[in-house]
Formats: structure tokens, C-alpha cells, sequence
């Protein structure tokens, strides 16, 4: 009966330790690897969020380090989204030049639609990209500038052009296209391209004189950071 | 742990087990729920084959080095801990190299720990085989799944979208822009074969050819030798 017990204690500390030491093999792996490839992915996130900043800002436009020239600011009621909204400021010569908000609509057709938009200090827009969406695919993706052009239509407008009756699809009334068998998209767009331009226009001189509130060296240390 | 060396079987019969008669998607119906949200197109159903593929090879020569300190009331944990490790190490690679696939991916590579295929591997088979053989029934089970992929994300992205290995860049660089094919101009779309219901009916189809030509197979060899059994 003793001997019995013994030989599952001992078994138990076997069993234990062989478990504790495989452990302890894979936190080291993990460890290593996770050194090795931090500062490419920070890089690669970069990258990405650069990549889809000069989709709708030309390049030639700023010269300022716009990764880390942003605000946050959260104004749910706004935008009635929970996500802050992420302000970049291009500058060229210190001198203001456009602002990009990055910000969530909950409107669209299967939930959060991702959205950039590029203001010029006149309030006109320089252009709309839509980030992120989960919008049928063949009807309502066609807001995604990889599937057609239709984001394009937003170039060049502002607050007075369409007036504000213009600001929806046709459908409606307004000025912009709905696509076939699709409205609730496009519209859900329209409304947060709009909704952009009127708080550009009542906090311009304050969005672009805030501290920026980038790290000193931005993203190295929150590589899964939810831009994209 | 037993290891039945005598009668360990030989390569060519554990590459066709994991292929065709024992194949995870088509057979043993094991991860599904990436194989139906991930096979939309080509590009994504080869991104997710070759990490499960190469997960399932790295396991299971893992699981086999270790065979001999594995214990039997312990082998359950440790099995998951080697397998989301090698997940883990596969995930972040692939955001240092791969990041725009990794993100259309998303939570499929994570969730490759969930395939429970992996799992059967390394209890049924790799705990109870050298490291070579339980490496290469890795090989074959992730030919096999990747396969199906593959064969899912061709048929679903013809019929949905009349294009063939549309974005290839994202896997293999811009070398990969001229692999992509307009195979249908102007085409309008399939919206059923893009979405999920279309995944489970093609999948049903492949899973019916295949019990069909089985089924002929096994007649014809039964036309062949009417005496036996």
C-alpha cells in the first residue's frame, strides 16, 4: 500500500517536471522569436499605415514626419462610434496643410466600416479610403477603392458643395451613387464622410495646434496596434 | 509509450493515408471552420494550407522527439503547449514577413491551435512513431488539408469572382502580380459561391466525388476478384 503511493508521488514529480521543463523550452523559443521579429513587424506596421495615408495624401503634399504628428480624440456622440478617432496633420514647412481622420462608422451593412479622410485647411476634400469593411461581397464592396472607384466621387467636395441636402445617395435625394441592390453602404459612407467634414470645420485651428500625442518612437512598442 | 517499429508503415502508405484515405477535410471532416471561412479565394487557401502544413510537420517531430519522456497522464498538455508554440512562432513570422496576408488571414492562424486535426496527429500517430515517419504523416495530412483548400479556394474564387490567384502578390511578392488571371472579363459575380453557403455546398461536393470514385474503385476490384471473402 505504501509502496503503491510512492511510486505515485514519484510519478507525479516525474510527470511535473518533465512538464515544467518543455515549458520552460517553449518560453525561451517564444522569447527568441519574439526578438527577432519585433522590429520587423513594428516596421511593417508602419509601413502599412503610411502605405494607407499616402493612398489619399500625396506625398509631395507634407514633409513633416506624419506618423508622429497625430491626436486622438474621442467623441462618441459625434461620431456615435466608441473608437476614438485618430487625427494625422500634414504639414509642409511647419505651415498647416491637411487633416486625415481615422475613424469607425457603425453603420454599414454587417457592422464597423474603417474610414480615412483627407481635409484640406479649406475644408475640401482631398480624398476617402475605406480601410476596413465587411460589406457583402459583389454589392455593397464597392465603397473599397480596390473593387471600383466610387470613393473617388468624394474628391473635391466639402461642406457647402453638395449643400447639405446633397449629403446622401440618390435615393434619397442627394448627390452620390448608390450601387445596385445596395444602399445602406454607400449611404453609411456618405453620412461619415459628412459627419468628418463638420468637425473639421468647428475644431480646424484646435486639431491642428494640440500637442501631438505620438510616442517618441511610435508603435515599436504596441505592434498590434488595431490601424489598419 | 509503445514503439511499434516492426510494424510501422512505410512512406508511401503514409503519404497516401494523409492524402486521400484518411485526407482531414474529406474523410475525417476535422477543421472545418477554417477550411469554410478561409477557402474564398486562392491566395488565402494557400496561406492557410502551407502554415497548417508546415504546423502540422513541426509538431509532429516534436512530438516524436519527445515521445520518450512523454508521459502518458501529461501527453494531452503537452501537446497543446508544443503545438501553440510552433502556432505562436509561425504567427509572428508571419507578420514580420507576410503582414498583409497575415491580417486578411486574421484569426484563422491563431486558431490553427484549434484544428483539431493537428492534435489527432500527434496522439494517433507521431507519439508512437520515429522522428522521420511521424515528420513525413505530417507532410501528408497537410498536403492533404491543403489540398482541399486549395481545391476549395480555386472552385469558390472561379465561380465567385471569374479570377484565379487574384492579390498572388500578398504570397509571393511582386513577382506574384503576373501569377493573378482574369479567367472570366466582365464577369458579375456569384455572390453564393464568395459566401459561407457556398464553401459547405462545394465542400459537399468534393466530399460526393470523392466517395464516388471510390465507390467505383472498390467495385472494380471487386469485378476483378468475385472469389474473395
Amino acid at each position: 500500500m505504501k509502496n503503491q503511493s510512492e511510486k505515485t508521488a514519484v510519478g507525479m514529480f516525474k510527470s511535473s517536471t518533465i512538464l515544467a521543463f518543455v515549458t520552460l523550452v517553449c518560453v525561451f523559443l517564444l522569447a527568441g522569436t519574439w526578438k527577432l521579429t519585433a522590429d520587423k513587424i513594428a516596421q511593417q506596421h508602419q509601413q502599412a499605415v503610411l502605405n494607407s495615408l499616402n493612398r489619399i495624401l500625396p506625398v509631395t503634399s507634407y514633409d513633416n514626419l506624419i506618423l508622429n504628428d497625430y491626436i486622438e480624440i474621442s467623441a462618441p456622440g459625434f461620431f456615435k462610434h466608441s473608437n476614438p478617432v485618430r487625427v494625422y496633420r500634414a504639414r509642409k514647412q511647419e505651415q498647416p496643410v491637411s487633416l486625415v481622420l481615422q475613424f469607425t462608422t457603425s453603420e454599414g451593412y454587417n457592422g464597423d466600416i474603417d474610414l480615412l479622410v483627407n481635409i484640406d485647411t479649406n475644408g475640401i476634400i482631398v480624398g476617402v479610403q475605406v480601410t476596413k469593411h465587411r460589406e457583402t461581397p459583389g454589392l455593397g464592396d464597392d465603397i473599397d477603392s480596390r473593387r471600383s472607384d466610387w470613393i473617388s466621387d468624394f474628391t473635391g467636395h466639402s461642406l457647402n458643395s453638395p449643400d447639405s441636402k446633397g449629403w446622401t445617395v440618390k435615393r434619397n435625394g442627394g448627390y452620390f451613387d448608390q450601387f445596385t441592390g445596395a444602399t445602406i453602404s454607400p449611404r453609411a459612407v456618405v453620412k461619415a464622410v459628412r459627419r468628418a467634414l463638420e468637425y473639421e470645420a468647428t475644431n480646424r485651428q484646435r486639431l491642428y495646434q494640440l500637442p501631438s500625442e505620438a510616442p517618441e518612437h511610435p508603435q515599436t512598442d504596441n505592434y498590434h496596434g488595431v490601424v489598419q | 509509450m509503445s514503439t511499434s517499429l516492426d510494424t510501422a508503415p512505410g512512406w508511401r502508405e503514409i503519404l497516401t493515408n494523409g492524402v486521400w484515405h484518411n485526407n482531414a477535410g474529406l474523410v475525417q471532416l476535422l477543421g472545418l471552420c477554417p477550411l469554410l471561412a478561409v477557402s474564398n479565394t486562392m491566395v488565402n487557401a494557400l496561406g492557410l494550407g502551407l502554415a497548417t502544413l508546415l504546423t502540422l510537420v513541426v509538431c509532429n517531430l516534436l512530438v516524436s522527439l519527445l515521445r520518450g519522456i512523454i508521459r502518458p497522464e501529461i501527453r494531452i498538455p503537452l501537446f497543446v503547449l508544443i503545438l501553440a508554440s510552433v502556432v505562436t512562432v509561425i504567427e509572428l513570422a508571419m507578420e514580420a514577413w507576410l503582414y498583409e496576408l497575415f491580417h486578411i488571414l486574421g484569426i484563422f492562424i491563431p486558431l490553427i491551435v484549434t484544428n483539431c486535426a493537428i492534435i489527432g496527429r500527434a496522439e494517433a500517430f507521431a507519439s508512437r512513431n520515429r522522428p522521420l515517419a511521424a515528420a513525413l504523416d505530417g507532410f501528408a495530412t497537410g498536403l492533404g488539408f491543403a489540398l482541399v483548400l486549395l481545391l476549395l479556394g480555386t472552385a469558390r474564387e472561379l465561380l465567385g469572382s471569374g479570377t484565379l490567384m487574384q492579390d498572388a502578390e500578398l504570397l509571393f511578392g511582386s513577382m506574384g502580380k503576373s501569377l493573378s488571371v482574369v479567367v472570366i472579363p466582365d464577369y458579375r459575380g456569384f455572390l453564393l459561391a464568395v459566401l459561407p453557403p457556398g464553401a459547405f455546398i462545394i465542400l459537399g461536393l468534393l466530399v460526393a466525388g470523392k466517395n464516388a470514385m471510390q465507390a467505383r474503385s472498390a467495385k472494380l476490384l471487386l469485378a476483378n476478384q468475385p472469389a474473395s471473402e
